[in-house]
């Protein structure tokens, strides 16, 4: 096949556009500019994509001996995953950035303009396994290395997506893939990987919402679940759900216990703390869901993951006029509206949607 | 086999120019040494710039050797502002024109920002010729307090001529000096430094078949100029360095063979290039030619074949013709390997999607028909596929 590998400059996407040339498959190497004024030099772990990874990328495709190219995205980039993430944040949500890019870009305008240049997929450095259903569907399942799985990330994606992405590394545990870059002679063998949100570059996504977001300044008041004003804040998108930190209420709680945020109101500002336990919850309500393969057509047992390298919550997942309904089996906690609810069946990812509201029945 | 197509980006060093450098490379002397190794590679130098002035119409002694074409535009500007400058502070402007090659414009731009310098950059038409009435305009509403102006001799991105001769005169009549960056135009169309009455002009060994790393700035003998490079005190303390006769040598030589053979190569790709434009517009008939298309050494560079293609991105259609070994460029410059819209294509008028779907096709010495005939049988799929992707690139709804 001809394949478009999609080279960050780290060493999973390395190693898997490696292993995608020697399996034989015609490889093209490339480097998306995602970002409007990329940094030269990449700083540890922070932040990705700078000109420095640009040339890592380019480094290693040269080893592997393939062409690279640089695909500018960083417009639609901007569009698609900052804009959506600014939007969410003044909306009182806590966005998952990662997923909504790779729903937007990494496997719709990248694939789409690799299909029409001739390409038939695109392989990542993904951790995560694909394989064909008895039912002829392609499933997506969790990678081998529980701790590296990036399934959850990629629950955004449709059957038709799946059939033209490649994700090499899933079944290799991240330690055997550092060793395998150094044998093939690729000088990112021990570059660190990325945390954090890629456009932010220094890791402080408080300042930098502080400084977008200084016109909406939702500035409003801090509230017990009582409703009593207990003091005021500067910026609504400063909090997410379950925050227990940099509250800066003052006078501490009448049982002398940490106070989380409950709940965060975007147009008045207004923004609930209590107690560990009413931050649990056992019921969510997803939007824009994305299956897949088919969606549930009835009530589904099966587990559910709220979050980036969260754990897995048993649950019940009932499909809805506006996406589905879950109801976990043990109340979970700190679940934030905004973040992706990815529906598993086993090991299987079924697909995912947006936790638009939390609720305790 | 590739199809290279790309000669404005370098060309392949010619034979005797290869030879010449290797053969200096096996002679040890620092030209600055006064022993008789010195003296020998110090010789091989003055002959090659005697070579130089010889066939590019200036005195050996106006040659100043430099590292090639970014390194003589920087001490053109900034070496000739900063010295004018300094003979009267009233001269804090400079003029040059929209479409200049990066290492005009950034220079300009550094001492504008940094160095709070008045730059105007005149526009050109829409062939992408410099507008004389403009550029008259700019000198005329203050020529004391012009330093200097910089036109290049003939545009790398679309191939037009500019008409120096005007342009010198019109400064020269309040007394500034005229640069010109003639990187592409030497060995392409004729040069005459003494002639044209320009006071500073810019070459470098690798557009016309020499190496990479040399090239020369030729300054009039009564231009003053402020070095970049302090040290040693080479090249009339305008340029301190260590020699490099090696590099010098096959500069020479190239520069003497690309002069001598201007006039047959010129108008040997001058049916060859006319033959890829109209090939290719035969198989896309919508594809527009950029510049001037009267296809004489008056009006454009002999190998410049620029065009656009309505509905494609640049960048796919660089990338499928890659694919199939033939070798051209989209003519930006490129940050960070992302091409950028050409200024060019912008400042002759082009909007941003139409800079964008814009290639460079170029040819020089070892060019054949070969060439134009692999290029025009695969134009017409791979512009066929580039405007599939084109429509998908733009949105992500």
């Amino acid at each position: 096949m001809r394949v478009l590998a999609a080279m960050s400059g780290g060493v999973d996407s390395a190693v898997a556009a490696a292993r995608a040339a020697e399996a034989g498959h015609e490889v093209t190497g490339i480097h998306l500019a995602l970002s409007r004024n990329p940094q030269s030099y990449r700083t540890g772990a922070r932040g990705c994509c700078t000109i420095e990874d640009s040339n890592d990328a380019r480094r290693a495709a040269d080893v592997i001996g393939i062409p690279f190219y640089v695909w500018d995205m960083s417009d639609q980039f901007h569009e698609a995953v900052v804009e959506d993430f600014l939007a969410e944040y003044a909306g009182g949500r806590t966005p998952n950035p990662c997923l909504r890019c790779n729903e937007k870009i990494k496997f719709a305008a990248v694939l789409d303009r690799g299909l029409a240049l001739g390409f038939d997929a695109v392989v990542t450095g993904h951790y995560a396994q694909l394989r064909t259903g008895p039912d002829g569907l392609i499933e997506m399942h969790r990678a081998v290395d529980a701790g590296k799985d990036q399934s959850y990330v990629l629950g955004v994606l449709t059957q038709q997506q799946l059939a033209h992405s490649l994700f090499p590394l899933g079944d290799s545990p991240k330690s055997l893939v550092r060793e395998e870059a150094a044998r093939r002679g690729l000088q990112v063998a021990a570059k660190p990987d990325s945390h954090d949100i890629c456009f932010i570059s220094d890791g402080d996504t408080g300042g930098w919402l502080g400084e977008k977001l200084a016109d909406v300044n939702r500035g409003g008041s801090i509230v017990s679940s009582d409703g009593e004003v207990l003091g005021e804040h500067e910026g609504s998108w400063r909090f997410t759900i379950g925050q227990r930190k940099g509250l800066r209420i003052g006078t501490p709680a009448d049982d002398g216990r940490p106070r989380y945020v409950l709940d965060i109101e975007p147009v008045s500002g207004t923004v609930t703390v209590g107690s560990r336990e009413e931050l649990a919850v056992d019921g969510l309500e997803c939007i824009r869901p994305l299956w897949c393969g088919a969606p549930p057509s009835a009530p589904l047992e099966c587990t559910v993951q709220l979050r980036a390298h969260g754990e897995e919550h048993r649950a019940v997942v009932v499909p809805s006029s506006s996406g589905f309904a879950v109801t976990l089996r043990d109340p979970a906690s700190g679940i934030a509206p905004g973040q992706a609810c990815v529906v598993y069946d086993g090991t299987r990812v079924v697909g995912s949607g947006t936790i638009a509201a939390t609720s305790r029945g | 086999m590739t199809v290279y197509l790309d000669h404005a980006a370098t060309t392949p060093i010619l034979p005797e120019a290869a030879a010449a450098v290797t053969a200096q490379l096996g002679n040890v002397g620092n030209p600055n040494s006064l022993h008789a190794s010195g003296r020998a590679a110090r010789r091989v130098v003055e002959e090659s710039r005697e070579t130089i002035a010889r066939v590019l119409g200036c005195r050996p002694g106006e040659v100043v050797f430099t590292s090639g074409g970014t390194e003589s535009d920087n001490l053109a500007i900034k070496g000739l502002f900063w010295a004018r400058q300094a003979e009267d502070p009233r001269r804090t402007r400079i003029i040059s024109t929209a479409i200049e090659h990066h290492a005009v414009l950034d220079p300009l731009h550094w001492l504008e920002e940094d160095n709070g310098v008045d730059v105007a950059l005149v526009p050109v038409d829409r062939l992408g010729r410099i507008d004389l009435t403009a550029f008259r305009e700019a000198v005329e509403s203050d020529p004391e307090s012009v330093a200097l102006v910089s036109v290049m001799w003939a545009n790398n991105e679309v191939g037009t001529v500019q008409p120096i001769a005007d342009v010198v005169a019109i400064a020269h009549e309040h007394g500034i000096p005229v640069h010109t960056d003639a990187v592409q135009a030497v060995g392409q169309v004729p040069v005459d430094f003494a002639a044209s009455g320009v006071d500073a002009m810019t070459l470098t060994g690798h557009k016309i078949g020499g190496p990479y790393g040399v090239g020369a700035l030729v300054l009039r003998r009564e231009v003053q100029v402020t070095a970049l490079m302090h040290g040693g005190g080479q090249e009339r303390d305008v340029r301190s360095g260590t020699i490099d006769a090696p590099a010098i040598a096959g500069f020479a030589t190239a520069c003497e063979l690309a002069v001598k053979h201007q006039p047959e190569l010129a108008a040997r790709l001058i049916v060859l290039r006319d033959e890829l434009v109209a090939g290719v517009r035969e198989v896309v008939p919508e594809a527009a030619y950029n510049g001037d298309p009267v296809s004489d050494v008056l009006h454009r560079l002999p190998g410049n074949a620029h065009l656009t293609f309505p509905g494609c991105e640049g960048d796919s259609l660089l990338m499928l013709l890659d694919a199939r070994g033939i070798e051209c460029s989209t003519g930006s410059a490129c940050n960070a390997g992302v091409p950028q819209p050409s200024h060019v294509l912008l400042a002759m008028g082009c909007d941003d999607e139409k800079a964008r779907a814009s290639l460079r096709f170029t040819l020089g010495h070892t060019s054949t028909s070969a060439d134009v005939d692999a290029l025009v049988g695969a134009i017409g799929p791979v512009v066929e596929r580039a405007r599939a992707a084109g429509l998908t690139s733009r949105s992500t709804s």
